[in-house]
């Protein structure tokens, strides 16, 4: 059975409930009250890091880590909901986590990191996170972790893997269809999607686990320089949306639907 | 699993226990000053389990004197803390009533008519008029204006970052281990279950975690205080049969508000005489601002949140915040019989903290301080007794821990609050006489009253609504109402004479609004229901169903036949329903019909 050494690049982001205004800082562009705003990993990440400890329970020997980039004391707070949910040794890098740093320098920093890992085998290594972010959305900073670790066995937008030696991922296409793709055998590198998983419960014996690796690697995180300097922002504003409220809990899906295209054909 | 200490709750009572705890298990080089007797080799296992989805949400903004956390912060500086600013100004405002509709005693009413007609004299501004003096024992000069999700977070991040503590959110205790007399650790809740609790998919039972000493922190309603309240009984001549709902808006304050942080302002007399407001200046043009609601104000529809919003628009408070607009909101019960509500604080591994060990101050208005001193008393005679290597025993934890606390301030200011608020038993004019009087003469002088469960006091709404609205009417809207599913609070208040309330969207929103808006409410899939009718067929039967009427967050709502139903995702565990129930149990007199069990979810706001 392959022993994999999986690695899920993953951070933190404000709870999405919040309410998120962009503001002004003298460094340019941040989120009004940024460090006051209760933070979550990364949901896009959170499906790999799921599905990490899926593959490494389905395959004894197999180990999972998670390289976070975010400002240590956000990284911490995150980490006492996270590290009840599946069993991982953090890799804790010190810096921004918002959505204005740059998505090359974030990458560098996350590869030197990942090959910083004692002990890690490209030949076992198999490299996971978001293809998107709630934050970081450039859909390209998985990609370029690639690039540098010169893994070219890359899929984006995963919702599934199968894994014997070889590796059978379940990759999105257009028009709401999945391709089979075979990957011989690692390294290889997954932005997920969503995944099939359910959230993991909290479970406190892992979390006493985890807390062993976490609070060390929180004491030893390394600052990481991501602050796009030389990066002009023109302008940042928050999509427009339009919201009603309705809390209906009766309705057949053919009345939601019917409801919910009024709702966009009135707008 | 085993621990050496497991905390129920994470507040300011365990924030002040695990600060001092964490500061004497460990060197200053981080190695173990005090070795676990279960882990050997390793330090001392100290869990924190904490029921909200994360630290720091769901608790409230507060003024406090800050005596206990600048003991424990001697440096303490409060452009640490988000939110925090030092006290600068404080005001009490007796708010006169701009529209009529307020329930005032004939006294009252002569001495508004007095006041208006005294207006320029008395410097009476938008109905208001500030009273000449802040007494000694209401001040908190020198203290600071706190957001308590903020300072819960920051003290948080201190004590893990120490190593020598884990905090656990998202984790409600289900029930405690009570075995041989005394308490052997705790049990998790189940989680993968139904709404019943019956095991659905993912089903994963609630962990055991075994501790020599189970730290109870779980505030005025949490469930494990609960369990050993019954399960170890009262002392004698204790209760708790007073309480009171908060109820707040935290806003962006608009560019036209002129008030300083640290500005705190006290209210009187307005939406109803029994309720009390606050309003309270945080940095950055922000504010916490709410009212209270307490268990002795005798009406059957008393929805905070609908009371609130008339608060906020009374001019001396809308003038402040008239173009705001609303970043969070919540609410929260606090325990309001002070020492006379405080359980056995100790016993064979287990001790009591915070407000729920009876520590708040009813005549200062004061539980953050005391919630916290209490921790720090119970880590330092833990402390003593680990480096003595004497066991968790009744008879220890009473003279490590109880015997501190006797000789504390908080147990003698606690003494002297003791009969503060019983003139409020007899309405508002007495109370406030009484509570002037015991603070003026240290707690020698009080008026009389003898404090009575919520469910003996409540009238019915035809008897508080009498002279107002006929019987019959009432009836009819209560029937409108159930047929749609709401409570009937709304409606009865607008008959009464209280004006609709112009929402705007930004500061004026709707009570659901509010919840999503502001509270951000949420209920995590895989927890069964915490609120639970133990006798439907008598809530059916009854008139008034305050239960419904007082939810904060709407989740109780008529259903079937007109019985109480409860909605989880809309529940942010303020815990008003139990003690805000109108009828006594068949099993306990001092209980109502409802049973309130630990939940996960709630409020996702750190900034209440």
């Amino acid at each position: 059975m392959p022993e994999y050494q999986i690695v899920v690049c993953g951070s933190v982001v404000p709870d999405p409930l919040q309410t998120l205004e962009p503001v002004s800082g003298p460094t340019g562009p941040a989120l009004k009250n940024e460090m006051m705003l209760p933070a979550w990993l990364d949901p896009w990440a959170g499906h790999a890091l799921y599905e990490a400890a899926n593959l490494a329970a389905k395959n004894p020997g197999s180990k999972v880590w998670l390289v976070a980039l975010g400002p240590k004391a956000k990284l911490q707070q995150a980490m006492m909901t996270l590290a009840q949910k599946v069993p991982f040794e953090l890799v804790a890098l010190d810096g921004s986590s918002s959505g204005f740093t740059d998505a090359a320098e974030t990458a560098a920093a996350l590869a030197e990191a990942i090959q910083a890992i004692p002990g890690i085998d490209r030949s076992r290594l198999l490299v996971f996170g978001g293809w998107e972010s709630a934050s970081r959305g450039a859909g390209a900073t998985m990609q370029i972790v690639g690039e540098i670790l010169g893994i070219t066995d890359q899929f984006q937008g995963v919702d599934g893997i199968e894994a014997d030696g070889s590796l059978k991922i379940l990759e999105r296409i257009e028009g709401g269809r999945h391709q089979v793709s075979v990957c011989e055998a690692p390294p290889a590198l997954l932005g997920w999607a969503t995944g099939n998983l359910p959230e993991p419960r909290n479970n406190p014996q892992v979390g006493m686990a985890n807390m062993r690796t976490i609070m060390p690697a929180l004491q030893k995180a390394k600052p990481a320089k991501v602050a796009a300097e030389g990066v002009n922002f023109l302008s940042v504003s928050l999509p427009k949306q339009a919201r009603d409220t309705k809390i209906v809990k009766d309705l057949s899906p053919d009345q939601i639907a019917t409801e919910i295209a009024d709702w966009i054909t009135n707008k | 699993m085993d621990a050496d200490i497991v905390c129920v709750g994470f507040g300011p009572a365990s924030g002040g226990f695990l600060t001092t705890l964490s500061r004497g298990i460990l060197n200053p080089d981080g190695s173990p000053a005090i070795e676990s007797p279960t882990a050997p080799g390793l330090p001392l296992q100290v869990l924190c389990y904490e029921r909200a989805d994360d630290l720091g949400f769901g608790v409230s903004g507060v003024v406090t004197r800050a005596r206990g956390l600048r003991e424990s912060f001697p440096d303490l500086d409060s452009e640490q803390i988000p939110m925090a600013a030092a006290v600068k100004d404080e005001k009490i405002l007796y708010l006169l009533d701009p529209v009529g509709a307020s329930r005032r005693p004939a006294l009252m009413k002569a001495a508004d008519v007095a006041i208006r007609a005294l207006g320029g004299l008395l410097g009476v501004k938008d109905d208001a008029m500030e009273l000449p003096w802040t007494p000694d024992f209401l001040e908190k000069h020198g203290g600071l204006v706190l957001s308590m999700g903020q300072f819960n977070q920051w003290v948080s991040q201190q004590v893990m970052g120490s190593g020598a503590a884990q905090i656990w959110p998202g984790s409600p205790v289900g029930e405690a281990i009570v075995e041989d007399g005394g308490v052997a650790g705790v049990r998790l809740v189940d989680q993968g279950v139904t709404k019943d609790g019956k095991p659905a998919d993912g089903f994963m039972p609630g962990m055991e975690v075994r501790a020599a000493l189970t730290v109870v922190a779980d505030g005025p309603v949490g469930p494990i205080g609960q369990q050993l309240d019954k399960a170890f009984g009262m002392p004698d001549g204790h209760h708790t049969h007073d309480w009171a709902l908060g109820m707040k808006f935290v806003v962006d304050l608009p560019e036209t508000c002129d008030l300083e942080p640290g500005t705190v302002l006290h209210t009187l007399g307005y939406p109803e005489p029994e309720i009390f407001g606050f309003f309270y200046v945080h940095p950055n043009r922000v504010a916490s601002m709410g009212i209270f609601v307490p268990s002795w104000f005798d009406n059957p529809a008393r929805t905070a949140y609908r009371y609130l919003q008339h608060w906020m628009l009374h001019p001396a408070i809308w003038r402040h915040i008239k173009g705001g607009r609303l970043r969070s909101w919540g609410a929260k019960t606090l325990q309001e019989s002070g020492r006379r509500g405080e359980p056995r604080l100790s016993g064979k591994g287990f001790a009591r903290i915070g407000e729920g060990s009876g520590s708040t101050n009813v005549l200062t208005n004061s539980g953050v301080d005391e919630a916290w001193t209490t921790g720090v008393l119970l880590a330092e005679g833990v402390l003593e007794l680990l480096k003595n290597k004497q066991p968790f025993t009744a008879e220890n934890l009473d003279a490590a821990y109880v015997r501190r606390r006797r000789e504390s301030w908080v147990d003698k200011e606690g003494i002297i609050a003791e009969r503060a608020r019983d003139g409020f038993q007899r309405g508002i004019i007495p109370g406030m006489i009484g509570m002037m009087a015991a603070g003026l003469t240290k707690g020698l002088v009080a008026m009389p009253g003898k404090p009575m469960p919520p469910h003996r006091r409540v009238p019915s709404l035809e008897e508080y609504y009498r002279g107002r609205i006929p019987a019959a009417e009432i009836q009819s809207i209560v029937k409108e109402s159930n047929a749609k599913g709401i409570s009937a609070s709304a409606a009865l208040m607008e008959r009464a004479g209280w004006p609709a309330i112009p929402f705007d969207g930004e500061i004026l929103v709707s009570h659901q609004d509010a919840l999503l808006i502001g509270g951000k409410v949420q209920a995590p899939a895989g927890y069964s229901d915490h609120v639970e009718f133990l006798y439907p067929s008598d809530c059916e039967s009854c008139g008034s169903k305050i239960c419904i009427e007082m939810c904060s967050g709407q989740a109780i709502y008529p259903g079937e036949r007109g019985r109480p139903a409860f909605d989880r995702e809309k529940c942010i565990h303020c815990g008003a329903c139990l003690w805000n129930c109108a009828k006594a149990s068949p099993a306990d007199y001092e209980r109502g019909l409802i049973e309130f069990h630990a939940g996960a979810g709630g409020l996702h706001s750190a900034e209440n």
